[in-house]
């Protein structure tokens, strides 16, 4: 019967056509639709903020480079990992990760929680020469982040951009998106005093570089790097009311 | 080959290009302060370059009617070429980048030739270079001889066969210049998205007016792969690439989904490239190449039908097995598991079934080095899927995961599978297709099979050893109930596996090397001995010869 009815099947081109469609179809939308409308797939955060615009380019220039392919930015919910890279990654966390970095292959270690584990020295220093504070790093060197200025006249559309895609960012952040970005890597500048009340006064706002006058990609990369699993406390405290 | 084109054609073909570098200009000037205007640049280039290799035959005479009772194989020609061209290529980045994890300054000071860059264009490279091309060709020669009929006109081949190396070119130049959306496998940024889909639903169409015109009431299982391979390709690649442009003069956009759905959607996706792109499609030539070089039918049509909708069916839930104990909700993850654990019965039907069909004809197998890289992909097919079925499997994947475990995995069924069973393919393709009845050399098919074959066991002992052992000491607690190990442990025991690795690889790129130039080799006999031009056409074998001839054929 079976054979006969394929026996057929095969003998109708749009009909093959169509059976792969609905065959193939099944299982992506079964998995996926539903991440879409179960409530309890994303927690909640309400202290969860967004990048600021430096700290966009810098996760963009993180994208360029492909640092993607060798660290992850997802700490499964196994023992050796929470005990190795701090509280297992929540969905919450990358909530506003467009396209999200989890990452597939560790090279080097997961960097979901690395915000404020060293210092923007020691970035600066180990993405300018890896080998010169890790002696047995493989780490590409990254010297020219150091040397190009970062580009900040088209942050505005990156933000509305984002925002087209659902991340909460307001008009006066799009409105200030370039002079932010100058201002967060430049903390005496006049342009460094709107950036607490748009992005909240846990903002890191340094020279990330070591140079305040000058805004380059090292200052964006630095800055993404430090805010790294800080943009919400929830995974802390879940752990916390865990232990309790 | 262009002089084969009619006028019409000819004049199609030139609005065709024009029409490209025009959108090259638009492009450039858009972007003229973002790297889109580079890529204008090159898109212009292209399309002058096809304009002015179609203008300098534009004036030749107008090919014989008697073509029409021909099948159409110059696109098949080309597609070769270029296949082994981009093999060359993405198996050269392949070896530099591994070379790289060992040797780490082993490049220059400069962005495009650091790892992160030049990672993607291997990997692009390697699939959608080498094996997108290597598909493109077959599928054009297995659909007109399963199908007993001409390609439906001559533009439209050519149409995707170029602008599908256009994207390729594109992807490739863009990761060297930082263009990258970071989707693994769907790098390449929205316009060559938008590109890419033109592309691919032409090809679709192309497939489905041939199929209409066929002259045999069944459609032959490979082309059930083929097909499969274009329509769900197409699918997933539209709905992993939705995103929004910053701007239409910047090359940067940003995906419509994050976080969970964004993984969910990304390894929908993912796995299914490796499913329909890099199994589905190989199964198509295998389903072809192999029983003919063989010279045995298919072992099995219930087998067939089995593992063809088996493997349609299944692999599209299997994709979360690469988010376990992740964010993603556990009754995913457990969905996931199942399918691909059940996915080794389809797996391995196909794999049983081309090496049933070798039942009879082990002698050739023996003697025959063409016969012999196609048992040997069927064998890694096997055994990359039950390995992979494997390490779907929850506990499995708590100590593969993020190792080097799934990277010797994925090049078990890389280089073992698809790398084979395209070799094995080109080489019983290559001959009939220059009309000479054999290789260039039958001894250097020999030395290209050792080299592979021992590259690709090299390289999967080197990743198995280094993968097991990261998963191993990443967990490892001492007795005062600490972890044993720093990553930097990890990554110095590495170092012996990654020189092995690079060595593996070297081997099989040789080996790339020693193919293109037998194949080329084999063109150049081919040209002159004229035999080309003078030798017996292949045609479609009419089933009644008062068969009238459609139109365009």
């Amino acid at each position: 019967m079976r054979e006969f009815f394929h026996r057929k099947l095969e003998r109708n081109a749009i009909g093959f056509v169509l059976a792969i469609i609905l065959v193939s179809g099944i299982g992506g939308f079964v998995e996926i639709a539903p991440l879409f409308t179960i409530h309890e797939t994303v927690e909640e955060a309400p202290d969860m903020r967004v990048y600021t615009p430096l700290e966009l380019a810098g996760r963009n220039i993180y994208i360029r480079e492909g640092c993607y392919a060798c660290h992850s930015q997802m700490i499964r919910t196994l023992r050796d990992e929470v005990e190795r890279y701090g509280p297992y990654s929540l969905a919450v966390e990358s909530k506003y990760d467009h396209p999200m970095l989890w990452g597939s292959k560790r090279t080097g270690p997961d960097i979901a929680r690395l915000g404020g584990k060293y210092s923007d020295a020691w970035h600066v220093a180990h993405l300018i020469n890896p080998r010169d504070v890790v002696p047995q790093s493989v780490m590409p060197k990254y010297g020219w982040l150091m040397r190009n200025e970062l580009k900040t006249s088209d942050l505005g559309k990156h933000l509305a951009a984002q925002r087209a895609v659902g991340v909460p960012y307001t008009d006066a952040m799009i409105a200030n998106a370039s002079a932010d970005a100058y201002g967060q890597a430049s903390p005496d500048s006049p342009y460094a005093g709107g950036l607490g009340e748009r992005y909240g006064e846990a903002t890191n706002v340094r020279a990330f570089d070591g140079e305040p006058g000058r805004l380059t990609e090292m200052d964006a990369v630095v800055a993404y790097l430090q805010i790294l699993g800080r943009l919400t406390d929830a995974a802390h405290r879940q752990t916390a009311a865990a232990g309790k | 080959m262009i002089a084969a084109l009619t006028v019409a054609e000819r004049q199609n073909a030139i609005a065709l290009s024009m029409l490209v570098a025009l959108c090259g200009l638009v492009m450039m000037i858009a972007g003229n302060d973002d790297l889109l205007g580079v890529h204008g640049v090159i898109v212009l280039l292209f399309g002058l370059g096809c304009f002015g290799m179609v203008l300098s035959k534009y004036f030749e005479p107008e090919p014989p009617a008697e073509r029409l009772t021909q099948y159409y194989d110059d696109p098949t020609k080309v597609g070769i070429v270029l296949s082994l061209v981009w093999a060359v290529v993405g198996m050269f980045f392949g070896v530099w980048v591994a070379a790289l994890l060992a040797w780490p300054d082993l490049t220059f000071d400069a962005g495009w030739a650091s790892f992160g860059r030049i990672r993607p264009v291997h990997t692009s490279g390697v699939i959608f270079g080498f094996g997108g091309n290597a598909l493109i060709a077959t599928s054009y020669h297995v659909l007109q001889r399963t199908s007993r009929a001409r390609l439906p006109d001559q533009l439209t081949p050519w149409f995707v066969l170029i602008g599908y190396n256009l994207f390729c070119v594109i992807a490739a130049s863009g990761y060297l210049l930082g263009v990258t959306q970071s989707k693994e496998y769907a790098e390449p940024e929205w316009y060559a998205d938008f590109w890419l889909c033109v592309v691919w639903v032409t090809y679709f169409l192309l497939y489905l007016r041939t199929l209409q015109r066929r002259k045999e009431p069944h459609i032959y299982v490979a082309n059930w792969y083929y097909m499969a391979f274009i329509l769900v390709v197409a699918v997933l690649h539209i709905v992993n690439n939705l995103a929004v442009p910053v701007s239409f003069g910047s090359a940067k956009s940003y995906s419509l989904f994050s976080g969970v759905q964004d993984a969910m959607t990304q390894w929908w996706y993912g796995h299914n490239a490796v499913a329909f792109f890099l199994t589905s499609g190989f199964l198509g030539m295998m389903y072809y190449y192999l029983p003919k070089r063989a010279g045995r039918p298919i072992f099995s049509y219930r087998l067939s039908i089995i593992s063809f909708w088996g493997i349609t069916f299944m692999y599209m839930w299997a994709g979360s097995h690469h988010l376990h104990y992740t964010a993603l909700p556990q009754w995913v993850q457990t969905l996931g598991m199942t399918f691909s654990v059940v996915l080794l019965v389809p797996s391995w039907a196909s794999a049983g079934n081309a090496l049933a069909t070798l039942n009879g004809a082990w002698d050739k197998v023996r003697d025959d080095a063409t016969l012999r890289f196609m048992m040997v992909a069927a064998v890694f097919y096997g055994l990359s899927t039950f390995e992979g079925s494997f390490m779907a499997i929850r506990a499995v994947n708590s100590l593969s995961h993020y190792t080097d475990w799934t990277v010797g995995h994925v090049h078990a069924g890389a280089l073992g599978w698809v790398a084979m069973i395209t070799f094995g393919s080109l080489y019983a393709l290559v001959p009939w297709m220059w009309k000479v009845e054999r290789m260039y050399s039958p001894k250097l098919i020999e030395v290209h099979f050792w080299l592979a074959l021992s590259g690709t066991i090299i390289y999967v002992f080197a990743m198995w050893n280094s993968g097991i052992i990261q998963g191993l000491m990443w967990r490892t607690y001492n007795d005062s109930g600490t972890l044993a190990f720093s990553f930097i442990d990890s990554l110095v025991a590495m170092r012996p596996y990654y020189i092995a690795r690079t060595a593996g690889g070297a081997f099989f790129l040789l080996g790339a090397i020693v193919a293109f130039y037998n194949v080329w080799m084999t063109i150049r006999m081919a040209k002159l001995r004229g035999v080309a031009e003078a030798g017996g056409v292949d045609e479609p074998v009419l089933q009644s010869s008062g068969a009238a001839l459609q139109a365009g054929e």
